[in-house]
């Protein structure tokens, strides 16, 4: 798994100073302060209504900010979309009996760089299916999107931010909507994107997931609580913090197991089983009482 | 042959015949957009719409289409402001905008009773009605209209796909919805003679629906779309002649048993693909697997295990079951 980035010596490519963010009257956000810098790989993780998807909208240029000051790459945001961001947004939010084929959707990410033919031009289709290629989907470039199985969807509209050549990628729940087998695809990939020059950015609930393959986290709730490497800062004080409900953690070796179903009053209770079918070990960790037996662990 | 050749010794019926054709393919061309927006109902509360601002222009002496597309115009933009606040929503804020101008021309009708007459054609369509300065000016915006959808093809697909997320990638979606309302109105309004206010809406939907069972595609779905428009305004001027019916009623008739045979079509083909879906190997999550134990940092887990064949099998049997639910 890579390490997060030395930062002390970057330039931000996100930059956000003293920032309120909110729609009409309700302010989500403010004072809100904190860098993205050049090849990181970060993971928004926060409550339902902390205000992640604003953060995002914010980055974006689509939520001006009430206040404060937003930079990316080093000019200000203003209602001005950056013109250097690929976005990737919940697939459950895509109308997928819309009739448009897997190229027509990732040609959508030329818009800025295409010189707005009408048609697919010939070198635009070779650079789609050379990157529908290396994302392995190549073969489905004809085909109708609700046609593909989750992680190909996804696949699709990660193609569509990375035609573009962006330099940060921003990503709202891609694990969402998905199974575990193709949760662990996506972020093995993201990280492969990350480690070729591009700084992502995502939203996530799948605090198991973001320990395992992200190397930055940014636990937010209205206010950044913490931030920093997961095997630090995940612990049950900071995640009960964020998520304003008593969370446990469990360790074993590199491994964190996070109990992401907080419930505020929830009643723990000492908890005894044996790692895996076949294995010797057992120990010992609290769980909320009513996922008693039924809990699993995964790899 | 005599039957198709017969009519067009009458100018009125050439004329009509005409701007049937353009009129049904242009409804049918901007109905693609409509339909896979969700927005239906905007042809007829439009249309609607217009018809208030017919009888204004009619009463205050102004040109038809210059006051009517104004009216027009400015409906559509005042439903898209109020249909952006999400308590009101587009739905409603269609039915408050189009009623309330529909109730403006009512009400000046029933206040100067001797214009009740002259609007039937307004309302049903007449072809009768369709002098050449009207033919002009449905040319002039279907001409118009196919050059803004080609031209601007790339906005309008990604706008009527994700309207927020082609805001981002950097398409003026702003822009690209105030030039969609001025097309959608120019349409409806040059199309009232037709079509009249209240089949305007079928005459925008129909072809588009009907295209959507039979394809997937969507180019393929705009070609058919209008082809499908151009052949309901046809068959429907020559109804109409024949049986000296409304005009826009036999093209609404045509384009609606167009739909029925589509529908048909689908619900067999979707049959049949089900059928051979049933067919194929079974899906792979009931194949047989076998699991292993392997050790990660002194973690033991045990994998199920596939094998890949299975999962080719799996695929094509997904696709087969989804094809039951979407035509290709």
């Amino acid at each position: 798994m890579a390490k997060p980035h030395d930062t002390s010596s970057s330039i931000p490519l996100v930059s956000f100073s003293k920032v309120a963010c909110g729609y009409q009257k309700k302010v989500v956000f403010q004072d809100l302060s904190f860098q993205l810098y050049p090849r990181q790989f970060a993971g928004l993780v926060g409550p339902s209504g902390a205000g992640k998807s604003t953060l995002l909208k914010a980055i974006l240029g689509v939520t001006p900010p009430l206040a404060g000051t937003i930079s990316v790459s080093g000019q200000e945001v203003k209602g001005k979309i950056p013109s250097d961001i690929g976005y990737v947004p919940q697939i459950e939010t895509v109308d997928w009996d819309f009739p448009v084929t897997v190229e027509q959707v990732v040609a959508m990410g030329l818009y800025r760089k295409s010189k707005r033919l009408p048609w697919i031009t010939h070198d635009e289709r070779e650079q789609i299916h050379r990157l529908l290629n290396q994302l392995d989907i190549g073969r489905y470039a004809q085909r109708q999107i609700k046609l593909l199985s989750g992680g190909e969807q996804q696949r699709v509209f990660l193609a569509r931010a990375l035609i573009g050549d962006p330099k940060l990628l921003i990503l709202d729940e891609p694990t969402s909507g998905v199974d575990l087998k193709t949760q662990h695809a996506i972020l093995h990939l993201l990280g492969e994107i990350n480690r070729n020059g591009v700084t992502i950015l995502l939203t996530t609930h799948d605090l198991n997931a973001v320990a395992r393959h992200l190397p930055w986290v940014i636990c937010f709730n209205k206010r950044i609580v913490s931030q920093g490497d997961p095997e630090e800062i995940f612990t049950s004080e900071i995640l009960s913090r964020t998520y304003e409900s008593e969370m446990s953690v469990v360790r074993k070796g590199d491994v964190i197991l996070v109990d992401d179903s907080p419930r505020a009053g929830h009643h723990f209770k000492k908890h005894t089983h044996h790692l895996s079918e076949g294995s010797s070990k057992t120990h010992t960790h609290t769980l909320p009482e009513d996922l008693g037996q039924s809990h699993r662990h995964e790899e | 042959m005599n039957i198709i050749t017969a009519p067009l010794q009458y100018e009125f019926f050439t004329h009509g015949l005409l701007a049937g054709i353009l009129v049904g393919g242009m409804c049918a061309l901007i109905g693609v957009y409509i339909v896979l927006r969700r927005m239906s109902y905007i042809g007829h509360g439009l249309s609607h719409a217009v018809f208030g601002g017919a009888v204004v222009s009619y009463v205050m002496k102004w040109n038809f289409y210059l006051g009517a597309g104004l009216w027009g115009f400015l409906s559509v933009l005042l439903i898209n402001a109020i249909a952006r606040r999400k308590k009101v929503g587009a739905d409603a804020a269609i039915g408050v905008i189009t009623t309330a101008s529909f109730a403006v021309g009512v009400a000046i009708i029933s206040r100067y009773r001797r214009f009740t007459k002259s609007f039937d054609a307004a309302l049903f369509g007449n072809i009768l009605g369709v002098t050449t300065n009207d033919l002009w000016i449905i040319g002039i915006v279907s001409v118009v209209t196919a050059l803004l959808i080609f031209i601007f093809y790339r906005q309008f697909l990604f706008t009527t796909f994700d309207a927020d997320v082609a805001r981002i990638y950097g398409v003026p979606v702003a822009w690209t919805e105030a030039l969609f309302s001025f097309i959608l109105a120019s349409i409806v309004i040059v199309s009232m003679q037709v079509m009249g206010v209240t089949m305007i809406a079928a005459a925008i939907v129909v072809p588009a629906i009907t295209a959507r069972l039979l394809t997937d595609n969507f180019n393929k779905m705009i070609f058919l779309s209008v082809i499908i428009g151009i052949l309901c305004g046809t068959i429907g001027m020559y109804l109409s002649f024949y049986f000296d019916l409304a005009s826009g009623a036999t093209i609404v008739l045509t384009a609606a048993t167009l739909f029925a045979i589509s529908y048909l079509i689908y619900l067999v083909r979707s049959r049949s693909v089900h059928l051979k879906a049933e067919e194929m190997p079974a899906p792979v999550e009931s194949l047989p697997t076998h699991s292993h134990h392997h050790d990660h940092d002194g973690f033991k887990h045990v994998h199920e295990h596939r094998h890949p064949q299975a999962e080719d099998r799996q695929e094509k049997s997904a696709q087969h079951r989804h094809h039951t639910d979407t035509p290709s």
